[in-house]
């Protein structure tokens, strides 16, 4: 990295900011933060397709019973039925946590990538600094995954397990990293002279990069005009819908009619499916859009042909508009739906390693990409 | 760098540690009554079902309602100030390519940055008031977010305005 607070340049007002030398702090957290991307989209898949649903039915199952135990008068099955839903919720709960941590650690690390040059740091520190923020990115969201498997086994406290202990760990270490990296940053700029920094990533103007931005832009916008409608539209008639549904249930269920029972409980499940696309279809929207926009930064370090690098960009955007898109029409067309939704987050994945592997494949310096190969 | 792009970037790390203080303050201190309220609020109201007590089920719905009501909201207040904190840095490290004169990308940063905190601030205040003004609020800098976005989204679009 050519950034120190003790260089000349620096103290002239001059910085150039291009390495990108292997184990320095900008690739470690490009790697590892595009990395933890990775593999937090091939979690949501498999827990996607191999739990959400199956909890959803069990939350439903234990819901509908809880409404037949009252329908039966039978108070411990009530109870009992809602101890269960409160398992199926923790289990649930405890997985989209993960996913979402570390999605939300991969894109830290990307805009912490992005701002290393105006970390007033000698590289060594910024390295350490790295190293903690990708330990603790990686130790919570394995404690989190952990919670509701390991519950008090052998905890030292009455209420908080050890796999919530290490995940709190991780989170301790990335907020000390990430306040180091803050520290350097004022640094910078509390500096008599701040160093002008000239960094080759942030000047680019490559058609993918220039195509990731703007699509990027695009998703962002649609996914905020998306919400908008929502919150418009939908979501003071959802919350009217759930409660009124939960008590017709209750009523339902104290007067002994059953037939009325069985129709809320399929309302409540069509209510809560609604809710849970539109608001899957906004977040997405404006999840990948963010994505397509830090990676538009580090296309110069992307080693691919200028054309392969274009092409895996359209392939990003393509599947970032296709998952939120065909999340929304899931309701409607059902499973067709959901498989091309499956296949938008493919799109999405394969398109991010490929530019993982291009980052890795990157030798060094800004300067030597005219001779990049394919 | 640029006014409008240092206040984008450092408004954006200003507003994410805002939202992470309030959401580590909203897990200590909120979070676990909030869901105990409203998980023994709905047991309670189907409790009172198995009793045939239809009263006691609608006092206990009623609680239901206003505690998923002030939980939704302050969830969604943390995630929403973080993700716009996010979208803040994010623009502004690409503010140097919107093709807009200096004063006018200040304006941009100001309505965007004005709109990050105050759209979050509107929905958190729906929890004390259920009225107009709150959600007012709300829409107002929801409105200043998606404009100032769109303008953005037009200023990269226009051209390729040269490196700072």
């Amino acid at each position: 990295m050519a950034f120190s607070r003790s260089t000349d340049k620096e103290e002239t007002g001059e910085m150039q900011a291009s390495g990108f030398a292997p184990l320095s702090a900008r690739r470690l957290l490009v790697l590892g933060g595009i990395g933890l991307i990775l593999v937090g989209m091939l979690f949501g898949d498999i827990f996607a397709v191999f739990v959400l649903h199956q909890n959803a039915a069990r939350v439903g199952a234990s819901l509908a019973a809880a409404a037949h135990a009252a329908l039966a008068g039978d108070h411990s099955a009530v109870l009992a039925s809602f101890q269960d839903v409160g398992s199926f919720l923790e289990n649930r709960g405890t997985k989209v946590d993960t996913h979402v941590h570390l999605i939300d650690f991969g894109y830290l690390a990307l805009m912490l990538a992005v701002l290393q040059p105006w970390i007033a740091f000698e590289e060594k520190a910024k390295r350490g600094f790295a190293w903690l923020f990708l330990g603790g990115a990686a130790l919570l969201p394995i404690g989190v995954f952990l919670i509701h498997h390991v519950g008090l086994a052998y905890s030292p406290l009455q209420t908080i397990g050890w796999a919530s202990i290490f995940a709190d760990l991780g989170g301790l270490l990335v907020i000390l990293a990430t306040l180091g990296f803050l520290l350097g940053l004022v640094n910078h700029f509390r500096s008599r002279v701040p160093a002008h920094v000239k960094d080759g990533l942030l000047s680019d103007r490559s058609t993918s990069g220039r195509l990731l931005l703007g699509g990027g832009m695009v998703l962002v916008l649609a996914g905020f005009l998306h919400g908008a409608y929502y919150a418009a539209v939908d979501l003071y008639r959802h919350e009217a819908l759930d409660s009124s549904i939960l008590t017709e249930t209750a009523k339902a269920a104290a007067a002994n009619d059953a037939d009325t029972v069985d129709r809320s409980l399929e309302a409540y499940g069509q209510l809560q499916g609604d809710k849970a696309v539109k608001i899957a279809a906004h977040a997405h929207s404006i999840e990948f859009g963010l994505l397509a926009m830090m990676l538009a930064f580090f296309q110069p370090y992307v080693r691919l042909r200028e054309s392969w690098k274009i092409r895996w960009a359209y392939v990003l955007i393509l599947g970032s508009v296709l998952l939120p898109v065909c999340v929304l029409l899931e309701l409607r067309y059902g499973l067709a739906a959901g498989g091309l939704a499956d296949f938008g987050g493919l799109l999405v994945i394969l398109a991010l390693l490929a530019m993982w592997i291009g980052i890795l494949r990157y030798p060094g310096q800004l300067d030597s990409q005219a001779g990049d190969a394919g | 760098m640029s006014g409008s792009r240092k206040l984008l970037i450092l408004g954006g790390i200003a507003l994410a540690l805002w939202g992470m203080g309030y959401g580590t303050w909203y897990a200590v201190f909120a979070e676990h009554q909030a869901l105990d309220g409203i998980g023994a609020s709905l047991a309670a109201a189907f409790d009172a079902s198995a009793s045939r007590n239809p009263g006691e089920a609608e006092t206990a719905f009623s609680k239901y309602r206003e505690a998923k009501y002030i939980y939704d909201r302050q969830v969604d207040v943390h995630g929403h100030w973080i993700g716009l904190a996010m979208l803040l840095i994010v623009v502004g490290m690409a503010f140097d390519r919107v093709r807009f004169a200096e004063p006018h990308k200040l304006v941009l940063a100001c309505a965007l940055l004005a709109g990050a905190a105050i759209f979050p601030f509107g929905v958190l205040l729906q929890t004390f008031d259920h009225g107009a003004i709150p959600r007012g609020i709300a829409i107002l800098g929801s409105g200043l977010v998606i404009a100032a976005l769109l303008a953005i989204t037009l200023g990269i679009a226009g051209g390729e305005a040269p490196a700072e």
